[in-house]
């Protein structure tokens, strides 16, 4: 492994630079909050009323802002890891910067839905 | 195993565990969708996930394609933001390790009911 190339304006000015970058910030993100999401179904394991406990805490404001935004973050990851696959292992069509329009849309579609759904 | 040799092989494990991902988190998307509807309640998740072995196969799957294509994300990013630090590897190891062993207590929790 070798640390990453110096990239100038141009570079990251490319629409390919901000897929690159969500689909990594989004990542990291999903990353950091997968053990603590175990940890919490794990609670289940205490029974009904210990997992009633711990979910007592998505009635809370933040930790629901914060699964609406973790929805946001799986579906660019999900679309953006999409793209990523057909780049790689379908038949070469260039960087496939319509597939970046339809995951931002996908998205937002997303977000929507769970606000939605969600009350 | 040489280091081309093991990057090579991270890189084609962590596509094969998108692949799985990618179904599995279209699937888990709609649940989510379908499960939020009116609020969460644990009468409901465990009324659909308790003694059911499909949706603890399904979750299953989940934890372990998780279990490969996240660490190796976190080890690439770090190995390129702190290449001389040398965290990457065990950092990785220790988010393999707890995605693992709390994922799979998860699955097993809300199979059971915690009536093991």
């Amino acid at each position: 492994m070798s640390s990453r190339p110096r990239l100038d304006y141009r570079a990251k000015s490319h629409l390919s630079y901000f897929a690159y970058a969500c689909h990594r910030f989004s990542g990291l993100l999903l990353a950091c909050f997968i053990p603590l999401h175990f940890l919490m179904l794990s609670q289940s394991l205490r029974g009904a009323q210990g997992f009633e406990q711990s979910l007592a805490l998505t009635d809370i404001w933040i930790f629901k802002f914060g699964e609406w935004v973790l929805v946001i973050l799986l579906a660019i990851h999900l679309a953006g890891g999409v793209r990523l696959l057909m780049i790689e292992f379908g038949p070469w069509n260039g960087l496939r910067k319509g597939w970046i329009q339809l995951s931002i849309l996908f998205a937002i579609a997303c977000g929507l839905l769970f606000l939605y759904f969600a009350n | 195993m040489s280091a081309g040799v093991l990057q090579a092989k991270l890189w084609y494990a962590q596509r094969i565990s998108a692949m799985v991902l990618g179904i599995c988190v279209a699937i888990h998307l709609l649940i989510i969708f379908y499960a939020i509807r009116g609020g969460l309640s644990v009468q409901e998740i465990l009324g659909r996930t308790q003694g059911n072995i499909l949706f603890a196969i399904f979750y299953e799957v989940f934890v372990l394609a998780c279990f490969v294509h996240a660490p190796i994300g976190l080890a690439n990013i770090l190995q390129e933001t702190f290449p001389k630090t040398g965290i990457a590897r065990p950092l990785s190891w220790i988010l393999a390790l707890m995605i693992l062993i709390l994922g799979t207590t998860a699955v097993v929790g809300v199979y059971t009911g915690g009536q093991i």
